[in-house]
C-alpha cells in the first residue's frame, strides 16, 4: 500500500469512519465512562494500545487462524492484551483504575476491537492493520474526549478537575447521570452528521462543476475540430 | 350548528369561485404560451378546485389560544397564592420558548411558525411546572431545552415524539433538583426576590412519607397547598379542562382513563393504615400534578394516540406508572415521568388499536 493510502486510511479512522460517531459502534463505553475528561482520556488510550496491539497479531496469524474458531481465537488474542494493559494501570495508574471500573475488563467485549479485527485485521498485511487500529482507537478517544468535554463543564462545571465556571455555577447533574450521557451523545451524533451531510453537499456540488467544465471543454473541443 | 355549515358551505363556495377565476386567466395564458399556434382556452365551468370545500374556523392557532385561554384561571389562582412572582415566571418562560422557537427556526432555515402560538403554550405549560421560586435562568434553560431538543430538533410542532414541557421539567428535575423542589408555602406571596421563600412540605411529599397532608381535602381541592404553581387548584383546572372537553379541544379518554385508574389503584392499596380508603384515594387524585397533567399534557395532540382506544390504554398505562412511581420510585411525583413513557410508546398503541379497514376482513381471534 502506498504511503497516500496509508494516509487515506488513518483519516478515514478519525474522521470518515468515526467508529463511535459515525459507525455508532462502542457505545456502552461511550455513555459509561465519559463522566470526567481524565475517565475518557485512560478509557481511550487503553482501548487504542488493545485495538493497535490486537489488530497487529492477529494480521500476524491470519493465515494460522481456521476460519471456524476465528471469533474465539480473536477474542483469546483481545482479552490477553486487555489483561496486561488492566495490570499496567492497576500499577501505574491505581486511581483511573478504580474510577473506570468494570468497564476496563470489558474492552475485551468492545465491538470496535472485535470489528477491526474480524473486517480489516484478519484480512489485511501488518502495516495498514496497526495503522487502522492506531487510527480507529484514536477516532474512539477523540469522541469520548468530546462527549465528556460537554458532560463535565455542564454536570461539574470544572474541565480536566479545574474549575472553569467558578464557584458559584450551579451544576446541572443530569449530565453526569446516564440521561445527560444519552442526550449529549445523541446531540453530538446531530452535529456531526450534520456538518457529513454539508461537506458531502459541497463535495458532490464541486464534483458536479467539474463535471460540467469538463463537458464543455470537450464540446469546445470538438467545434473547434468540425 | 346546522345553520353554521351551510354558512359555511356558502362561503366557501363563494371562495372557490373566487378563486377559480383568476386561476384559470392563469393556465389560459400560459398554456397560450407554449402552443401560440393553436389557442385554447379553458372553459371557466370546466375549472375545478380541489377539496376541501368545507372549512372550519380551528387552526392550530386558535385551538393553542383555547388551551391557553382555558389555562388562564389555574395561572391567575397560581398567581393569587405564590405572589407576583408566579406570574413572571410564566411570563419569562413563555417569552423564552417564543424567542426560542424563533431564532431555531431562522437558523435551521425553517419556516417561521412561531405565530400558531404552540411555543407560548409549551412556555406556559413549562411555567406552571416550576415552583414560584424558579430563578430566571432555570425557567429560560428550561425553556430553550423545551424548543431547540425536544420539539424542533426532532422536527418541529407534529414531529415531537415527547411532551416538550414535560420533558423540559424533568430534565430540569434531574439538573437542579434543590431549585426544582423549593417550594412555598401557599400564602407566602413573593414579589420579586424568592430569597424569603419559606419552604415548606407539599402534600406529594407527606403522602411519601406515609402521612396524611395537614391540608384538609376542601384546601387540597381548592388548592391551598404548596406545589408548583400551576398544579394546586384542582377547581380552576377542572374548570379549565371541562372547558376543553366542551369545545370539543380534547376528548375524555385520556383523562378520564388516567385519573380513574390512578384513582382505582389508590383504593385499591391504600399506603397509609388506618386512614378510609376514600379518603387516601382523593388525596392522591388531588394531590400533585396529576390533574394539570391529565387534562393538558397527556392530550397533547401530536404526543398522544389518535384512536379512542388508544387514549384509554395511554392514560392507563400512565396512571399506572404515576402510582408505581408515587408508591415505590425515588421521586415523590410521578406524572411528569408516566406521561413522557407512556409518549414513547404511542407508536405501538397505535398500531395495536387501528381501526378496521371500511369493508376489509375481520381479524381472525385464534
Amino acid at each position: 500500500m502506498t504511503l497516500s493510502g496509508l494516509a487515506k486510511q488513518f483519516r478515514s479512522g478519525i474522521v470518515d469512519n468515526n467508529p463511535v460517531l459515525i459507525q455508532l459502534l462502542g457505545m456502552c463505553p461511550t455513555l459509561a465512562t465519559t463522566t470526567s475528561v481524565s475517565n475518557a482520556i485512560g478509557m481511550g488510550l487503553a482501548a487504542t494500545v488493545v485495538l493497535t496491539c490486537s489488530n497487529i497479531l492477529i494480521s500476524l496469524l491470519r493465515k494460522f487462524i481456521p476460519k471456524q474458531v476465528r471469533i474465539a481465537v480473536f477474542i483469546v488474542i483481545i482479552s490477553g492484551f486487555v489483561t496486561a494493559v488492566e495490570l499496567l494501570m492497576k500499577a501505574y495508574f491505581y486511581e483511573l483504575y478504580g474510577a473506570l471500573g468494570i468497564f476496563l475488563p470489558l474492552i475485551v467485549v468492545n465491538c470496535i476491537i472485535l470489528a477491526r479485527a474480524e473486517a480489516f485485521a484478519s484480512k489485511n498485511p501488518v502495516l495498514p492493520s496497526a495503522i487502522d487500529g492506531l487510527s480507529c482507537g484514536i477516532g474512539f478517544t477523540l469522541a469520548l474526549i468530546v462527549v465528556a468535554s460537554i458532560r463535565e463543564l455542564l454536570g461539574n462545571g470544572t474541565f480536566l478537575g479545574f474549575q472553569v465556571f467558578g464557584e458559584n455555577y450551579p451544576a446541572a447533574v443530569v449530565f453526569i447521570l446516564p440521561a445527560g450521557a444519552f442526550l449529549t451523545l445523541g446531540c453530538v451524533i446531530a452535529a456531526v452528521q450534520t456538518l457529513k451531510n454539508k461537506a458531502d453537499a459541497k463535495k458532490s456540488e464541486k464534483e458536479a462543476v467539474a463535471e460540467a467544465v469538463a463537458n464543455a471543454a470537450q464540446a469546445a473541443a470538438k467545434e473547434v475540430q468540425e | 350548528m346546522n345553520d353554521i355549515k351551510k354558512d359555511n358551505i356558502v362561503l366557501a363556495e363563494a371562495e372557490a369561485k373566487v378563486e377559480s377565476k383568476p386561476e384559470a386567466k392563469v393556465e389560459s395564458k400560459s398554456e397560450t404560451k407554449v402552443e401560440e399556434s393553436e389557442k385554447i382556452t379553458v372553459p371557466e365551468l370546466l375549472t375545478v378546485t380541489s377539496s376541501p370545500h368545507l372549512r372550519h374556523r380551528d387552526s392550530t392557532r386558535t385551538i393553542m389560544l383555547e388551551v391557553i385561554f382555558a389555562l388562564l384561571p389555574a395561572l391567575l389562582w397560581g398567581t393569587y397564592v405564590f405572589g407576583l412572582r408566579a406570574l413572571l415566571v410564566c411570563i419569562v418562560c413563555a417569552g423564552s420558548c417564543y424567542i426560542a422557537e424563533y431564532v431555531t427556526q431562522l437558523i435551521l432555515k425553517r419556516p417561521i411558525t412561531v405565530s400558531d402560538c404552540s411555543a407560548l403554550l409549551t412556555g406556559l405549560l413549562l411555567g406552571m411546572n416550576l415552583p414560584a421560586t424558579a430563578p430566571a435562568w432555570l425557567a429560560i434553560v428550561g425553556s430553550v431545552f423545551a424548543i431547540v431538543i425536544v420539539k424542533q430538533l426532532f422536527g418541529g410542532l407534529g414531529h415531537n415524539v415527547f411532551n416538550p414541557a414535560l420533558a423540559a421539567r424533568v430534565f430540569l428535575t434531574m439538573a437542579w433538583p434543590s431549585y426544582m423542589t423549593n417550594f412555598t408555602a401557599p400564602f407566602d406571596r413573593l414579589l420579586f426576590s424568592s430569597a424569603d421563600a419559606v419552604a415548606s412540605a407539599t402534600p406529594l411529599a407527606s403522602l411519601k412519607h406515609g402521612a396524611l397532608p395537614d391540608a384538609s381535602l376542601l384546601d387540597m381541592f381548592l388548592g391551598k397547598i404548596g406545589g408548583t404553581i400551576g398544579e394546586v387548584s384542582a377547581l380552576f383546572l377542572l374548570l379549565g379542562g371541562v372547558y376543553l372537553l366542551i369545545r370539543k379541544i380534547i376528548t375524555w379518554q385520556i383523562p378520564v382513563a388516567y385519573i380513574g385508574t390512578v384513582a382505582l389503584l389508590t383504593f385499591l392499596f391504600p399506603q397509609i393504615d388506618g386512614v378510609a380508603r376514600w379518603e387516601f384515594m382523593l388525596y392522591e387524585v388531588l394531590a400533585g400534578g396529576l390533574i394539570l397533567g391529565a387534562f393538558f399534557m397527556a392530550t397533547d395532540y401530536v404526543t398522544s394516540p389518535s384512536t379512542s382506544w388508544g387514549r384509554v390504554i395511554f392514560g392507563a398505562g400512565a396512571g399506572i406508572l404515576v402510582v408505581f412511581i408515587r408508591y415505590f420510585g425515588g421521586y415523590p411525583e410521578g406524572v411528569s415521568f408516566s406521561i413522557l413513557v407512556m409518549n414513547s410508546l404511542v407508536w405501538y398503541i397505535e398500531r395495536i388499536t387501528r381501526p378496521r379497514v371500511f369493508g376489509g376482513a375481520k381479524k381472525k381471534h385464534a
